[in-house]
């Protein structure tokens, strides 16, 4: 079982359910989303950071501290708080070079 | 003539009344922001499939709220908009963009420059668990997103946030465990007739601690000593007041300790700066119609100084009627009158504002050698005071040649403050004499690959 996530969602709004993938876990958010949204209602944190002993969940949500980035599909960073979960998304907490 | 090219940067209140006010005079304007709707952080609209009714995400403040949501409709034909583009780089009359469209290159004649602010963070033990977010942070996931930062929610720091956060939590249903003021009640009392000033404000201030207190929440005035207990997740957060203390368990909190400007852009741009005594900040110098040093460069908004989403608003009409005056259209001085006089009457209330929320630097004195500072790049107060004392660092930038702080992927936006208070009080020198980290372009991250000069927009 996957551990429960950091995000709790309180109010009712119209964005569709939306299927995506945190290291290739299914996981399931709703369009309107963040990036960083739709990975901490399933995961208590975005992955290890540099740094400290622990895990780094991004610290301002507007785009200053830089604490967000994970990866997509292709390799490329993006950054969670300014970034919408879309269909399909793969996303990675660690680098993961693309594949092919 | 040729219609001189007019930019502003940041559709926040400032900088959608002074695109606005540009437009309205019948001038072009260029208006760039970094997020993806108008409205800034404190009148920040949810993305597309997130929306809520304005009063439910903005409460007191949703005509504001709206009528900033408003203010450029109509006039879309004289605002080139550019949503979710970053300015990276500024130097004499260039931009360079990154955004949608890729990297660009924009030139203009004015510029006026609305950047907004972003939380004054103190560091304290625990604060790089995830869980911990910036105050502002915690209020943006409530407000964009719909969603509370954790299950038992703390919230500590200073300022008119404080109180306001944690009512915002508590009536959307979050769990607030409890909020952790460092400003004293007495230190509040004193500042109390200043207040006054403004007492619609000042009575909503009230309402939201009263709010608070009736649902039980515990409010503790005059905390020291705050940290965060947990391994790998927030489990309870610790304070000390007076001779006793407290602990409540919690997963998530939300700090903050005031407000800093965003002052990069204005760096790079050339800008004078001054030491503001009131907040302890570094602020580009602005004459009283908001010119800054530079004369094609004007400034309004958070950015030059805190003051708040009001004298935002009426500073970006302001400022846009100095450029338009400048430049040498008719302008109406009963309206300048007007908007200098209620400048005025914020800037009494934002003194008062300081002086019942006073910034707690002597916090930074007791910082423990291990903790961390800098966030991007690990570096620990205790190495910063190393080279401090090992190699004479006793200014920022040296500082941060020996050390890395603000060298990483926030550039200090995080730290800088943090470093400099520390820096101050371990030389016990004043903060203002320590110096100043110097901007640096990029001024946020952008793929190398995308930083090649393009084309002349």
């Amino acid at each position: 079982m996957s551990p429960r996530g950091q995000f709790v969602r309180l109010a009712e709004r119209p964005g569709a359910e939306i299927h995506f993938t945190i290291d290739g876990t299914p996981a399931t958010a709703r369009a309107g989303d963040t990036v960083l949204t739709a990975i901490l209602l399933n995961r208590p944190s975005l992955g290890a950071s540099d740094f400290t002993p622990h895990d780094r969940a991004g610290f301002c949500l507007m785009g200053a501290c830089q604490a967000c980035w994970v990866h997509d599909a292709e390799g490329r960073r993006r950054r969670g708080c300014s970034t919408l979960i879309e269909p399909d998304m793969a996303l990675f907490t660690k680098w993961m070079p693309p594949h092919g | 003539m040729v219609e001189p090219r007019l930019v502003v940067i940041g559709a926040g209140p400032a900088g959608v009344r002074a695109a606005a006010t540009l437009a309205r005079a019948g001038r072009p304007v260029v208006l760039i922001d970094e997020n993806m709707r108008i409205g800034g952080q404190i009148y920040r609209q949810p993305p597309p499939g997130a929306e809520r009714p304005p009063e439910a995400l903005y409460g007191f403040e949703a005509a504001k709220a709206v009528s900033i949501h408003r203010a450029l409709d109509g006039l879309q034909d004289r605002i080139d908009y550019r949503p979710e583009t970053l300015v990276w780089n500024a130097r004499d009359r260039v931009l360079d963009l990154n955004g949608p469209r890729g990297t660009e290159r924009l030139v203009f004649d004015r510029l006026i420059l609305a950047t907004g602010a972003t939380d004054r963070s103190i560091p304290f033990p625990g604060w790089t668990l995830p869980g911990v977010f910036s105050l502002g942070g915690a209020q943006i996931a409530l407000k964009a997103q719909g969603c509370a930062i954790g299950r038992r929610v703390a919230f500590v720091g200073t300022g008119p946030l404080l109180p306001l956060v944690a009512y915002q939590y508590a009536k959307a249903g979050a769990e607030v465990v409890a909020v952790l003021d460092t400003s004293s009640f007495l230190t509040k009392l004193k500042a109390a007739p200043g207040l006054l000033t403004l007492p619609k404000l000042f009575a909503k201030g009230l309402y939201y601690l009263a709010q608070l207190k009736r649902r039980g929440i515990p409010i503790v005035e005059g905390v020291e000593g705050l940290a965060v207990e947990g391994a790998t997740a927030p489990q309870a957060i610790t304070w000390r007041h007076g001779t006793t203390g407290g602990r409540i368990e919690c997963d998530a909190v939300g700090a903050g300790f005031g407000l800093r400007s965003e002052t990069q852009l204005a760096d790079l741009l050339g800008c004078a700066f001054a030491f503001d005594d009131l907040t302890r900040q570094w602020l580009p110098v602005k004459d009283a119609e908001g010119r800054a040093s530079e004369r094609h460069l004007y400034l309004a908004g958070d950015g030059a100084g805190i003051a708040g989403a009001d004298a935002a608003e009426l500073a970006g009409e302001r400022v846009a009627l100095t450029l338009l005056g400048d430049l040498g259209s008719r302008v109406d001085a009963g309206r300048i009158a007007m908007l200098d006089r209620g400048l005025a009457r914020i800037q009494r209330f934002r003194r008062a504002i300081e002086a019942a929320f006073p910034f707690p630097h002597r916090f930074h004195a007791s910082i423990p050698d291990t903790l961390t500072i800098c966030r991007c790049e690990g570096v620990t107060a205790g190495d910063l005071r190393r080279q401090v004392d090992g190699r004479e660092a006793s200014e920022m930038n040296r500082l941060k040649a020996y050390s890395r702080l603000g060298m990483g992927r926030c550039q200090g936006r995080m730290c800088a403050s943090a470093g400099t208070e520390l820096l101050s009080h371990w030389r016990a020198a004043e903060v203002g004499a320590v110096g100043r980290l110097r901007g640096q372009a990029p001024v946020k991250p952008i793929p190398v690959a995308e930083s090649s000069p393009g084309t002349m927009a």
